[in-house]
């Protein structure tokens, strides 16, 4: 069931964002969506392989912004693939979980997507390369109503676009 | 949209008939209101007498729309046409007062509807039955056909006005926000509905996420946010032309959650820049920006009393979501929230005695009511999610969106009175969320 709900998100993604989008669902390790992107991951200059191998978000605690020791991580390894692959600009995208009204949730995104483009640019990415949106709410990923989903849709994408081979 | 509907009808607003007999205080027949009603008042309303067969199916779905707006209010209790001992067959007959009070009801409304031409023309009389006379004068509406809606609920207004000694709220829109698809890949679009749900129009498509629409003074406009140009945006349309346009925004920033002020000239909402949210006010045209709030807190959800003299608002500036109110020009806020739990959302009312809310506590949602000056707090609902709330024309109603919880979670429109009864869902043909009422209509 889950993975059913997995694999249409992903799908239904790449339909409305042409491949730089793809999510990678568990935020890091185990990038099971990503069935059939195998050379693509195989090239570590790939958006493919900056979203799941590098891992393309980090996830935050309940109504909070900072960042948290892991998410530092990530970003750390976005950073350092931003750097090395400078054809790439990249939106960074806050989310909040449901549990929140939606202008606060709205900016408790912003904030949350601030934070990890402040941190990226603190490790050398222009910020010119680095735009922000909320979507508060609005997006959610996982849609179960209880905390094992809530903690995946508190999260900062950054979402590539630009670069040479798409 | 038909404007002429709209000038017409305020035009042909006309005393019938002779005037009554000074009855200003009539005794028995007056409902208070403030105190929340426990007992409905038993009221009958006969079929409106059609003068001609042609007007015969306009009347009696005329009249089921003025039955539904007052029982609708929880305040009133339909005596059903077969209990009735006498038939109303002339408009103009005299009211035999014993059979209506031999079936207790209260107060009795009939009507005629005639139509002529392009024209229909609407009658309508209410009786205090028990003190045996007319309550004030009937009344005559003209509309064209398309109206009778309208001139359904300005009855219902009428007699909601007479018999509370409130202003009624039936003749009024909502202009919200109608959801389908999936939950993690939500289509929304702006649609505007008669407040009872009818006449269902979509002012955008849902090529773009749409978020909290609010109505100008007037009910002409709405202001609302979209995802247009990728990022929340403040777009103003008018409702006539259904034509929008996007207002001016700082280049890098997010502007959400836009009111406008009383008269209309100003925008007031949130801009994002660097993370950090704070409430703007701008013209309505663009142009003008003045920043009302500063500091890292997150401000956001503005809204304006009633006579612009302040704004109350949420901030997270104490490390949680709370209410505070602040001069119209900005400056010194003070707290107003105090209880457990979050804040958020707070919307004036549009008789300014109170603020209604959402409230997050014990993992609940509330829509409540509180003084402006925080005083009289009180809860009026709890589920899963209820929040943005928005107020009748009349300050007596709230309405708010709900959603349940899960994968299958939706978004409904619910309607509540402010003292904690009669919570009802209001119909949308799909999913809906962030309702905003309208102005009483012209």
């Amino acid at each position: 069931m889950n993975i059913f709900r997995m694999g249409v998100l992903v799908a239904a993604v790449l339909t409305a964002a042409a491949c730089t989008n793809a999510r990678n669902l568990d935020g890091g390790a185990g990038a099971a969506a990503g069935a059939g992107a195998g050379s693509a991951l195989s090239n570590p200059s790939s958006p493919v392989y900056f979203q799941q191998a590098v891992g393309d978000r980090v996830l935050f605690l309940v109504d909070q912004s900072s960042l948290t020791e892991q998410a530092r991580q990530t970003l750390n390894s976005q950073a350092q693939w931003l750097n090395n692959n400078g054809s790439y600009t990249a939106t960074v995208e806050g989310h909040a979980d449901e549990q929140g009204t939606r202008e606060y949730n709205l900016a408790l995104g912003a904030r949350r997507a601030n934070e990890a483009r402040d941190y990226l640019i603190s490790r050398g990415v222009a910020g010119n390369r680095l735009s922000v949106v909320s979507y508060g709410k609005e997006r959610p990923l996982e849609i179960c109503s209880e905390e094992s989903c809530y903690a995946k849709n508190r999260r900062a994408v950054t979402v590539l676009s630009g670069g040479l081979s798409g | 949209m038909k404007t002429g509907v709209l000038g017409i009808l305020a035009a042909c607003v006309a005393l019938i008939g002779f005037s009554a007999p000074a009855m200003a205080q009539s005794g028995p027949l007056r409902l208070e209101i403030t105190e929340g009603v426990i007992e409905p008042m038993p009221i009958a309303i006969p079929n409106f007498v059609a003068t001609s067969p042609a007007a015969q199916e306009v009347a009696q779905n005329l009249t089921q729309v003025v039955r539904d707006d007052l029982t609708g209010t929880g305040l009133f209790r339909e005596i059903p046409a077969n209990a009735y001992i006498s038939q109303i067959t002339d408009f103009s007959a005299p009211v035999r007062y014993t059979d209506w009070k031999t079936i207790n009801a209260q107060a009795l409304v009939t009507g005629s509807v005639a139509v002529s031409g392009n024209q229909l023309i609407v009658q309508f009389r209410i009786y205090d039955v028990f003190a045996g006379s007319e309550l004030g004068s009937g009344l005559q509406f003209v509309a064209g056909p398309e109206g009778w809606r309208r001139v359904a609920h300005k009855v219902s207004d009428a007699v909601y006005s007479r018999i509370t000694g409130e202003q009624g709220y039936f003749d009024s829109r909502v202009v919200f926000v109608s959801e389908s698809g999936p939950k993690a890949n939500r289509l929304k679009r702006l649609a505007i509905m008669d407040y009872d749900g009818a006449n269902v129009q979509y002012l955008t498509d849902s090529s773009s996420i749409v978020l909290n629409p609010r109505f100008s003074p007037d009910g002409g406009r709405v202001l609302y946010t979209s995802y247009d140009t990728g990022v929340p945006r403040i777009n103003i349309l008018d409702v006539g032309r259904v034509r929008k346009q996007v207002l001016e925004q700082k280049p890098g920033t997010m502007s959400f959650g836009p009111r406008f002020s009383p008269d209309g000239s100003t925008v007031i909402f949130s801009l994002t820049e660097g993370g950090n949210t704070d409430i703007y006010t701008m013209g309505v045209n663009g142009g003008n920006l003045r920043r009302l709030t500063d500091g890292p807190a997150i401000e956001t959800a503005p809204s304006y009393s009633p006579d612009g003299s302040r704004i109350v608002f949420e901030s997270d500036r104490s490390g949680t979501q709370q209410l505070y109110v602040m001069p119209a020009g900005g400056g010194e806020a003070q707290r107003i929230s105090f209880g457990q739990g979050r804040y958020g959302t707070p919307v004036w009312s549009p008789r300014g005695d109170l603020i209604a809310f959402t409230k997050q506590s014990g993992g609940r949602f509330h829509i409540g009511v509180m003084s402006p000056d925080g005083n009289n707090e009180r809860l009026l609902t709890a589920s899963f999610l209820d929040e943005g709330p928005t107020w009748a024309p009349n300050g007596r109603v709230i309405m708010f969106t709900r959603e349940t919880r899960g994968a299958e979670g939706q978004s409904r429109l619910y309607s509540i009175d402010i003292t904690g009864r009669n919570l009802r869902p209001v119909p949308t043909p799909d999913g809906a969320s962030d309702a905003a009422w309208s102005p009483l209509q012209n």
